[in-house]
């Protein structure tokens, strides 16, 4: 009974291409940081911030088939708890000229890492408390749920003077982001993605996107798999929000807009759906070419003629290679790896 | 081993069963059969907790533990130790061959989703026998050679086999198969009842099975209830149905 090949040997779970991806982007990492001029820089950084993001779009979507619409509204808790706990008191005061802020939060101010964390903790507590009610629900009523939830707590920010500064934003948040920090947490969250995929769970979770039926039958607690995976998701996009926060170091209710949430399913479907290093790539791809691409929207000179620029060219552009893509790729698109 | 008490099911006006009584003795091998339409599934969904019956209770008995299983969510019941196999094959079809098999072992896991991500030793060397037994599972049903495969690319019989060494792999007690011997040729149906012999000593199983193949039917079950228009028309061993005129008229027709 016991044979040779019955026999299972400890397996690697990490594979070859994952490993030579981080290794690539490690250096280019530290090349790009000591380097490189400013403008790289920021775009690499943002790289770091939208591989974590589309990552955790991939765990909702891509692994569990749970349609959710909801991350802008996740990045959102994300960002403002990490801007309020960063701010310092003295900075606070100024932001919030019109109302004070709540007295519990005038003096609190973290060091950046307890912060970020805070902000994925914060993220995933509402993840889980929205995912209960809302995970009964399926395909696109799923969807329009999370993306109410979303737009619920823009508005929510847009009025809660003595907590968020309402419409004014938050400015003067600590400028703690840099390449390293970005990317060292992007790394984390490609090692947990393949760790969790390529475990008892994260298998689970894709028998869930793959047939509900088979899958409750077969002993999986579908709403609680759901849960757990919409949280893990939540807490990443938290973190992916907080990191945005310090990138910038201004933030208001009206970044986090569906767009937002529309760039990231941009890298999901390019990436692959449930495919991990596509994901990878195609963040850095897409967020390079988002700079890029930015002389689209400024007025073109093209010597004989002048177009006029016309703001959002760029996203028109993006359109439509998503809908390129999705049509000449349909098929490729739901491989694995 | 399973009682199901008056149990009616009605979808709107629709009745797929009608004050349906049976009881199952612990290391049988029973079947179900009937006309198509007669609501043989509808039992098996009510049974697996895909259905919540309109009346009735369902009662399933381990061990001499009688406990209720009206109306519990299909993963509970799993757990409990009832799994099935589907008509028209639910395979997680994207997903490998051993995925499949090793998928059906999860709801046993003890390891918290936490030990997982971090590959403590007392994870790995959980999923080290659930792979194991995955393995032990694919080459018992004969899969062991397509276990990098697709559970898609799969030839219809081999994706029935799969199907229930999956459903095997959640160690239930009472294996329900929905008409395992379907699309399979003489020989393969004889190959089907052995097997089914076999699985059932091996691992100490009571299967209720759904099959229109009357030579499977007749040659492995000790006792078959005959369904026609949700109603229960006869029970008992395969030489007393045989003999019955209500299933005869019921399949035949009657002037």
């Amino acid at each position: 009974m016991t044979e040779d090949r019955l026999k299972v040997e400890d397996r690697k779970v990490l594979d070859k291409n994952t490993l030579i991806l981080i290794g690539i982007l490690l250096v280019l990492a530290i090349i790009v940081n000591y380097f490189a001029n400013d403008h790289i820089r920021t775009i690499a950084n943002l790289c770091g911030i939208y591989v974590i993001l589309g990552l955790s779009m991939q765990l909702i979507n891509g692994f569990t088939g749970l349609f959710s619409l909801g991350h802008a509204g996740f990045m959102a808790i994300g960002a403002y708890t990490v801007a309020i706990l960063t701010i310092s008191p003295e900075n606070k005061a100024m932001n919030f000229f019109l109302e004070p802020i709540v007295p519990f939060l005038a003096d609190v101010q973290l060091s950046f890492l307890p912060a970020l964390i805070m902000g994925g903790i914060i993220a995933a507590i509402f993840g889980f408390l929205i995912g209960a009610p809302v995970l009964r629900l399926t395909d696109d009523y799923l969807a329009i749920a999370t993306l109410g939830f979303a737009e619920i707590i823009r508005v929510v920010f847009t009025n809660t003077q003595s907590l968020t500064n309402g419409a004014l934003g938050l400015k003067a948040i600590p400028k703690y982001s840099s390449i390293l920090w970005s990317w060292i947490i992007a790394f984390l969250t490609i090692l947990f993605m393949v760790f969790l995929t390529e475990g008892s769970y994260g298998k689970a979770f894709k028998s869930i996107k793959e047939d509900e039926i088979a899958a409750r039958s077969m002993g999986i607690n579908l709403f609680k798999h759901k849960v757990m995976s919409f949280t893990f998701s939540s807490f990443l996009a938290g973190i992916g929000g907080g990191l945005m926060a310090v990138h910038l170091g201004t933030i208001d209710p009206n970044m986090f807009r569906i767009a937002l949430t529309f760039n990231i399913i941009l890298i999901m479907v390019l990436g692959g759906i449930g495919n991990i290093n596509g994901t990878v790539i195609s963040a850095i791809v897409v967020t390079a070419a988002m700079e890029i691409l930015r002389f689209l929207d400024s007025s073109i000179n093209l010597g004989f003629i002048r177009l006029p620029g016309i703001p959002g060219m760029r996203m028109v552009i993006f359109a439509i290679i998503l809908m390129l893509v999705v049509i000449l790729r349909k098929d490729r698109l739901m491989e694995e790896n | 081993m399973l009682k199901i008490e008056n149990m009616t099911m009605r979808f709107g006006g629709v009745i797929a069963a009608n004050k349906f009584n049976a009881h199952i003795k612990k290391g049988q091998i029973a079947g179900l059969i009937g006309p198509n339409g007669a609501g043989k599934t509808t039992i098996f969904n009510v049974i697996s907790g895909v259905y919540k019956p309109t009346e009735g209770r369902v009662k399933f008995n381990l061990d001499g533990k009688e406990e209720d299983i009206t109306g519990m969510r299909p993963d509970e019941i799993a757990k409990l130790g009832i799994c099935r196999t589907f008509q028209n094959i639910r395979l997680f079809k994207d997903m490998s061959v051993l995925d499949n098999v090793f998928i059906g072992n999860h709801l046993r896991i003890k390891s918290k989703v936490f030990s997982s991500l971090l590959r403590t030793p007392g994870y790995r060397k959980e999923e080290k026998e659930m792979l194991e037994k995955s393995l032990y599972l694919l080459d018992r049903v004969g899969l062991l050679e397509e276990k990098d495969e697709k559970a898609h690319s799969l030839p219809y019989g081999k994706q029935r086999r799969l199907e229930i060494a999956r459903a095997l792999a959640t160690e239930p007690r009472l294996l329900l198969l929905d008409e395992p011997a379907a699309g399979m040729n003489p020989q393969e149906s004889n190959e089907l009842m052995d097997f089914i012999l076999n699985i059932k000593e091996e691992f100490d199983l009571t299967v209720f099975l759904i099959e229109h193949h009357m030579d499977v039917v007749m040659g492995i079950c000790e006792e078959i209830f005959v369904l026609d228009h949700g109603q229960l028309i006869a029970q008992g061993d395969p030489e007393a149905i045989q003999k019955d005129q209500r299933v005869i008229e019921a399949y035949l027709g009657v002037e």
